[in-house]
């Protein structure tokens, strides 16, 4: 049961990256990008990540 | 001939010659089709990386994306939230549904739905759309190699790049005929390997020699100010809606295409999509830095009569030639290893579903390779004449609109994975519903663009993929329940 939760976090990154308002701005930046990019950038690999945690997660239940 | 000439020409010929190679690859019987158009399911997680990054990741990356943003700034990188959010997606539906095919020997999508739904009408629209949607995808590889050959030198006119063109055409439908799936990923590994070297030295020597990204970006903010149709490297609010919708709309149509389902279906296991999953974002940070490319070539005082030029252009006066040559092999090897996959993907449609069905075929199995076969050379020569016919603005159009048509049988193939309580008929409706929606809003804008003003008091610019899926789901939802009525009261009226 405690493993079904973990797909739920499978939404987060869309949340994070569908709503333009929360990341479209100039600053701060970081290495001369403007927030809009680095933030996105940023969000691919931490959905990256997601993703690897609910795969290590679920991955057992999986085999049962 | 000059060295990077020389460099481009043995590249491409080679990956050629690797291609008709794989036919011999595990030396199998490629008369079926599971070993023909899938490469047996046998693909590890390595091999599968390779031939998904170089899959989905195409000359849409390497020439439209960057072109776009050349030419108008921001609303670019919804490609960014687009190949960011599909793989969450993906490792919910696509693992799903490589354990379904596997069980019950699909090689399509249109496979799945005649099991499912036990309809044929809906077969037949599933497999229409995979086919017609990939031929404009297919195009936009074939204007990504023109594109090169006409602006690296390589072909000294546009007569002749033409001419270049088809031969690389030709041999590409050559080796797809040979060896299937096969050559698409084995050249996949060079492919990638040669895309990464060129990005990375992209991005290690342009920004150096342009004085940094903050003087880039500025820099490129003055340049799409002064453009005729202003830009800007900021999103604006009125385009907030488009943005989401791109890149939502876009990522639902990712991995129902066709030529992602046959990578897909190719792989040993489900975990191997799943890791997939988290491994293949790394192509997603290409893909920004490609973009940026774009704003590189702005900051680069870049003049070009096609925005497509952009990046052949940025390369030709940053790279010594040799590299040059280096990084427009990558580019063609690039499109020609997608195109080969979007044939294969398509082929399997039309010999499956459309000539024959998913249950005649359990019948009588393993004949319909040669016919596969032919119709990916059928397939791929329908790319390339609308790749020589149709020239809108951004080549990105292309497959903004393959993905409009090809998102209308989402409700089928994918919600149809985890419910069956759309009635057959009422999906068909939706899908001829969305699919109208689809080619009416493209063409009022005279197929020009793919973002569509919906007024609806206010006006909100939004991708049409999205709309159209809205307007498909709509009707999907009102007619199912109200086919089941008509069949209770049918069924009532002769019980009594």
């Amino acid at each position: 049961m405690k493993r079904r939760l973990c797909y739920w976090l499978l939404l987060i990154p869309f949340a994070a990256t569908l709503v333009p308002p929360l990341y479209a701005r100039s600053s701060p930046a970081l290495f001369g990008f403007p927030f809009f990019y680095w933030y996105q950038i940023a969000w691919i690999v931490l959905a990256a990540a997601i993703v690897w945690i609910v795969y290590a997660a679920t991955r057992e239940r999986e085999r049962d | 001939m000059t060295s990077g000439s020389v460099i481009f020409l043995v590249l491409v010929l080679g990956v050629a010659v690797l291609g008709f190679l794989a036919a011999r690859w595990g030396r199998r019987d490629l008369r079926s089709l599971d070993e023909w158009a899938l490469g047996g399911r046998r693909f590890g997680t390595i091999v599968t990386w390779f031939l998904l990054g170089g899959d989905l990741y195409t000359a849409y990356t390497f020439i439209a994306v960057p072109a776009f943003a050349f030419g108008s700034g921001a609303i670019a990188f919804f490609a960014v939230p687009y190949t960011t959010i599909a793989y969450p997606l993906a490792f919910l539906v696509m693992a799903r549904f490589w354990t379904a095919a596997k069980a019950r020997g699909y090689v399509t999508t249109a496979d799945f739905v005649h099991d499912r739904f036990k309809s044929r009408p809906l077969e037949l629209a599933v497999a229409l759309t995979g086919v017609v949607a990939t031929m404009p995808y297919i195009a936009l590889q074939l204007i990504g190699v023109q594109v090169v050959l006409e602006r690296s030198g390589i072909a000294p006119t546009h007569g002749s790049a033409v001419t270049m063109l088809v031969v690389a055409f030709a041999l590409l439908a050559a080796y797809t005929f040979t060896s299937g799936l096969r050559a698409p990923a084995m050249i996949a590994f060079v492919k990638d390997t040669l895309i990464y070297i060129t990005v990375i030295a992209a991005i290690i020597i342009i920004p150096k020699s342009l004085g940094g990204w903050a003087h880039i970006f500025s820099a490129a903010q003055s340049a799409l100010a002064a453009k005729a149709k202003p830009g800007s490297t900021m999103l604006t609010p009125p385009l907030y809606f488009a943005y989401s919708s791109l890149a939502l709309g876009s990522a639902l149509a990712l991995f129902i295409y066709p030529h992602s389902i046959t990578s897909v279906l190719s792989a040993r296991s489900a975990d191997v999509i799943r890791r997939n999953c988290a491994l293949l974002p790394l192509y997603s940070i290409l893909l920004t830095l490609i973009a940026l490319l774009g704003y590189c070539a702005l900051a680069a005082h870049i003049h070009v009569s096609d925005p497509n030029f952009a990046i052949p252009d940025l390369f030709t006066r940053f790279f010594p030639n040799w590299f040059a040559g280096v990084a427009f092999a990558a580019i063609v090897i690039g499109a020609l290893v997608p195109a080969a996959i979007m044939a294969i993907g398509a082929a399997n449609l039309f010999a499956s579903n459309i000539l024959q069905t998913f249950q005649t075929r359990l019948e009588r199995p393993a004949v319909e390779t040669r016919t596969a076969r032919i119709i990916a050379l059928l397939v791929l020569a329908g790319g390339l004449a609308i790749a020589l016919t149709i020239k809108p603005l951004y080549a990105i159009e292309f497959q903004l609109l393959g993905g409009s048509w090809i998102v209308q049988i989402f409700p089928a193939v994918i919600l149809g994975l985890y419910t069956v309580w759309f009635h057959r008929h009422a999906l068909l409706a939706g899908w001829a519903a969305g699919l109208a929606t689809a080619t009416w809003m493209a063409q009022s804008t005279k197929f020009a663009t793919t973002i569509f003003p919906l007024h609806a008091g206010i006006t909100l610019p939004g991708y049409i993929a999205f709309y159209a899926l809205l307007v498909n789901l709509a009707v999907a939802a009102v007619a199912t329940p109200l086919l089941r009525l008509a069949k209770n009261e049918l069924g009532a009226a002769r019980v009594g």
